[in-house]
């Protein structure tokens, strides 16, 4: 085999994504009025963002083998801290916004201590937290409010030179900035070893726990960037349950639309932001289709499902069923 | 790796009076050990003798309750398995300590991967796992290919280059060669022998004497958690030594083989040209009532999928299979085991495939056979219990009890309840993949006197091994295959070492095998 046919093996699943997405978004822009424009595509990539932050951070968790359920209320959370904090001068808004990404990483930081040294399940363990941290969200914001720096807020969901969309760069900076030092690190690389098998790290030598306390709290420093982007998308913080739950669970679709492998070990949080997108053009789509609400929820349960058929297409060439089960 | 050691008073590493418990069992019991560094230290024993035990501790994978180790002549407690090898003591697992989803690459530098500015080189990281592989002699296999896309085999040898690359001090060997072929073996020995020469200390543990009669400077024996004996190699015979291992007389390994009259019944298993995809092709061969039948050949010439396309488990086999003389369909494995034709496969990774091993041996016993003690879907607990009895009792297994994990047994044990849980079916087809790979000789003479037991009460037995030794002891008749073909068949007294490895190495039959 040679070199490009390995590296193509290695990225499979992100590419897998990247196509599902451009299908997907192919097909809303040619149904699209106004075709693809500065500002649909700028409010696209705004929507899109939201869902790819809280998606990259659910990615770090499901490489570890593990999942993180409170990812969507972590993102809820910093909302309504950032309606607070992210005010008034640029210092103190600098400063707010360096206190909501430490925020999160904190609560990223609990979830990992549970996991780790409580050795609680993850599952049960964010449930908990998440609840929590929703908690704490409603005494922050009882009531939709507050403000946010809007000059920074327009920067960061506008158009950079009038044509790249502000959000792509963050997320681009994401990627740079979080997840290729975590994948390119021995941290990182523990905690990928961990996900595959916990055993063979273990037996290597590898620093599971760090890996693992590094994936769940680099998680919530992810969405509560999301979490930022979300206040500056829309100007005030809200403790919106159904969103902080509804994030959460689309962060998981997307990170199996962006061939992230549930099992653990496998998977780039590229391929999730790829997800994300997809996963956010399902619901584009039933609005350029002018598709009756009601059916909405239906259908775009139908359209998701048959995203992530076809990334599984590929087991029904395996010929040998124990194949399967890998 | 110049500097050689001067030959100091103390030994390079040293055990004394190391002890581990587990509950209530004693797995090592006042451990006595001295290693010489540019020495090759050869620890036989059978399953449960303690070896492991011995090697996890050394690894730093667990801590000793009593004793102490020197290393250098200094004390050394180590930790947790990166302390041992920090210290220089690097481990070849027998369960391979791969991360599947990492790539070949990953997994050799993963205890030190070389780094710049914080992040991992991956030029140099590339550099060096290409080195250790060319030093392991395994320059076929490709750093960039995923652990998990790899066979056993290849999978082994990435194992013994990741230890060569922490260059290591002391390098422990567990049953490193049990999956290698034996091209690998040979390459695999002449770097062991380079090794001791530039003056690392070796711990070689094997089951298979002739590699330890080729290798071993000392030997050092264990006995149910004691060090027995420890003597130079070649001072005593292979008899003596099994002796020590079993602490009883060493008796005929093999049962005898009956003679077998010619019948006029259809044979149990039977299939004709037999082919899948360019891996199997044009298969043709039957095995009769109270046959043992094996298969031989290099490691990986389609014997393992010739096993999985008769149970079932491949897509898209062509050619027909026969039970009794009648065509079937088998689709799955599931119809495999179906009454019309009893199969079982014993599989060669029982890990993964004959085992689930968080659950109760009570369990993992019962799975297959679940039909056979429950009636109308309820399942009867005492026909279980009388039936996993009987297993239990028949093979000779030892657990602390029936609701002990799998996991917890030794491997040999563990083998065995693979075996068990499907004997408790009553099979008419057996089909075994390697089935003593790793196994102590006291377990795998119970396995061959088994077969033979089951064979006598009529079975048909398709056999793989990779051990030339139990295919000319345990069959009757042998097929060797040679890239996913029958190039041979040998049977009765033509089943000897000679003509097993010429045909394996499809040496003197290539034309015949070309024409079949």
């Amino acid at each position: 085999m040679s070199e490009w046919r390995y590296w193509l093996n290695e990225q499979r699943g992100t590419l897998m994504g990247l196509a599902i997405f451009l299908l997907m978004f192919t097909v809303y822009i040619a149904n699209h009025p106004a075709g693809l424009t500065a500002n649909v595509a700028q409010t696209a990539a705004n929507k899109g963002a939201l869902f790819a932050f809280v998606a990259m951070a659910q990615t770090l968790v499901v490489i570890t083998s593990g999942i993180d359920l409170s990812v969507g209320m972590i993102f809820v959370l910093t909302n309504c801290l950032a309606s607070w904090l992210v005010v008034g001068e640029p210092l103190p808004t600098a400063l707010g916004v360096v206190a909501v990404l430490v925020a999160g990483m904190v609560c990223g930081a609990v979830n990992g201590l549970l996991v780790i040294y409580g050795r609680l399940q993850p599952i049960v363990a964010t449930i908990a937290t998440g609840a929590i941290y929703f908690g704490l969200a409603l005494l922050l914001r009882p009531f939709p409010g507050g403000s946010v720096n809007e000059d920074l807020a327009d920067a960061l969901t506008g158009r950079l030179f009038g044509v790249i969309p502000s959000s792509l760069v963050l997320l681009t900076a994401a990627v740079l900035l979080v997840w290729l030092p975590f994948r390119r690190s021995k941290i990182g690389r523990a905690a990928f070893a961990a996900g595959s098998s916990e055993q063979a790290a273990f037996m290597s030598g590898m620093p599971i726990r760090r890996g693992k306390f590094a994936a769940y709290t680099l998680a919530g420093l992810l969405a509560a960037m999301g979490g930022l982007f979300l206040t500056f998308f829309t100007y005030t913080g809200e403790a919106a349950y159904a969103s902080g739950s509804g994030y959460t669970l689309w962060s998981i679709a997307a990170v199996v639309l962006g061939g992230v492998s549930l099992y653990g070990g496998r998977g780039s949080a590229i391929g999730a932001i790829f997800g994300a997108f997809a996963a956010r053009t399902t619901g584009d789509m039933l609005f350029v289709f002018d598709v009756d609400p009601l059916w909405q929820p239906l259908l775009q349960g139908v359209v998701l499902m048959i995203a992530v058929s076809i990334g599984s297409l590929a087991l029904l060439r395996v010929r040998n069923r124990l194949d399967w089960f890998l | 790796m110049t500097t050689v050691e001067t030959k100091a008073t103390p030994p390079l590493f040293r055990m004394e009076g190391v002890s581990k418990r587990y509950g209530g069992v004693r797995a090592l019991e006042n451990a006595e050990l001295d290693v010489e560094a540019g020495h090759i230290h050869a620890i036989l024993g059978e399953n449960g003798a303690g070896k492991s035990t011995l090697i996890k501790i050394m690894a730093g994978v667990v801590a000793p309750d009593e004793g102490r180790m020197l290393l250098d002549g200094r004390d050394v407690v180590f930790r947790s398995p990166a302390a041992a090898s920090a210290a220089g003591i690097a481990c070849v697992f027998q369960e391979l300590s791969l991360v599947p989803d990492l790539s070949v690459a990953d997994n050799i530098a993963i205890s030190n991967p070389p780094c710049r500015f914080g992040m991992i080189d991956r030029r140099a990281q590339r550099a060096l796992a290409e080195e250790a592989l060319a030093r392991a002699g395994a320059e076929d296999i490709h750093p960039r290919a995923a652990v998990k896309d790899l066979p056993l085999s290849r999978r082994q040898m990435v194992e013994i280059a990741k230890a060569l690359a922490s260059s290591p001090r002391i390098l422990i060997l567990d049953e490193a060669t049990s999956a290698l072929t034996a091209g690998d073996v040979a390459k695999v020995f002449a770097v062991l022998k380079r090794l001791r020469s530039e003056g690392l200390a070796l711990l070689y543990i094997s089951h298979r004497m002739h590699e330890i009669a080729e290798l071993a400077d000392t030997c050092t024996v264990f006995r149910n958690g004691r060090n027995v004996a420890s003597f130079r190699a070649g001072t005593r015979t292979n008899g003596e030594v099994v002796e020590m291992m079993i602490g009883r007389e060493y008796s005929n390994v093999f049962p005898p083989k009956p003679q077998r009259a010619p019948s006029s019944k259809p044979p149990v298993l039977e299939c004709r040209n037999l082919g899948w995809g360019d891996r199997l092709r044009d298969i043709s061969l039957s095995v009769g009532e109270g046959e043992v039948v094996g298969l031989g050949g290099l490691d990986g010439q389609g014997q393992r999928n010739l096993l999985l396309a008769l149970f079932g488990v491949l897509r898209g086999t062509t050619g027909s299979v026969l039970i009794d003389g009648g065509p079937v369909a088998i689709g799955s494995p599931a119809a495999a085991r179906s009454s019309r034709s009893a199969m079982a496969l014993i599989p060669e990774d029982r890990k993964t495939e004959g085992l689930m091993l968080p659950m109760t041996v009570r369990e993992n016993l019962s799975f297959a056979a679940l039909d056979r003690v429950s009636r109308s879907g309820i399942i009867d607990r005492t026909a279980e219990e009388q039936l996993i009895d009987e297993m239990v009792r028949l093979l000779a297994i030892k657990t602390a009890g029936l609701d002990v994990p799998v996991g917890a047994l030794s491997g040999g044990n563990q083998q065995k309840v693979v075996i068990a849980k499907w004997l408790m079916r009553k099979p008419r087809i057996v089909l075994l993949n390697d089935p003593t790979r790793g196994i102590d000789v006291g377990t795998k003479q119970e396995m061959y006197q088994l077969l033979r037991r089951l064979a006598d009460a009529g079975a048909a037995i398709l056999f793989y091994s990779t051990d030339y030794d139990e295919l000319i002891g345990c069959c009757d008749r042998v097929l060797v295959l040679y890239d996913g073909r029958i190039v041979r068949e040998l049977e009765g007294r033509g089943i000897t070492e000679h003509a097993l490895i010429a045909s394996a190495l499809n040496v003197d039959s290539g034309q015949e095998g070309a024409t079949a």
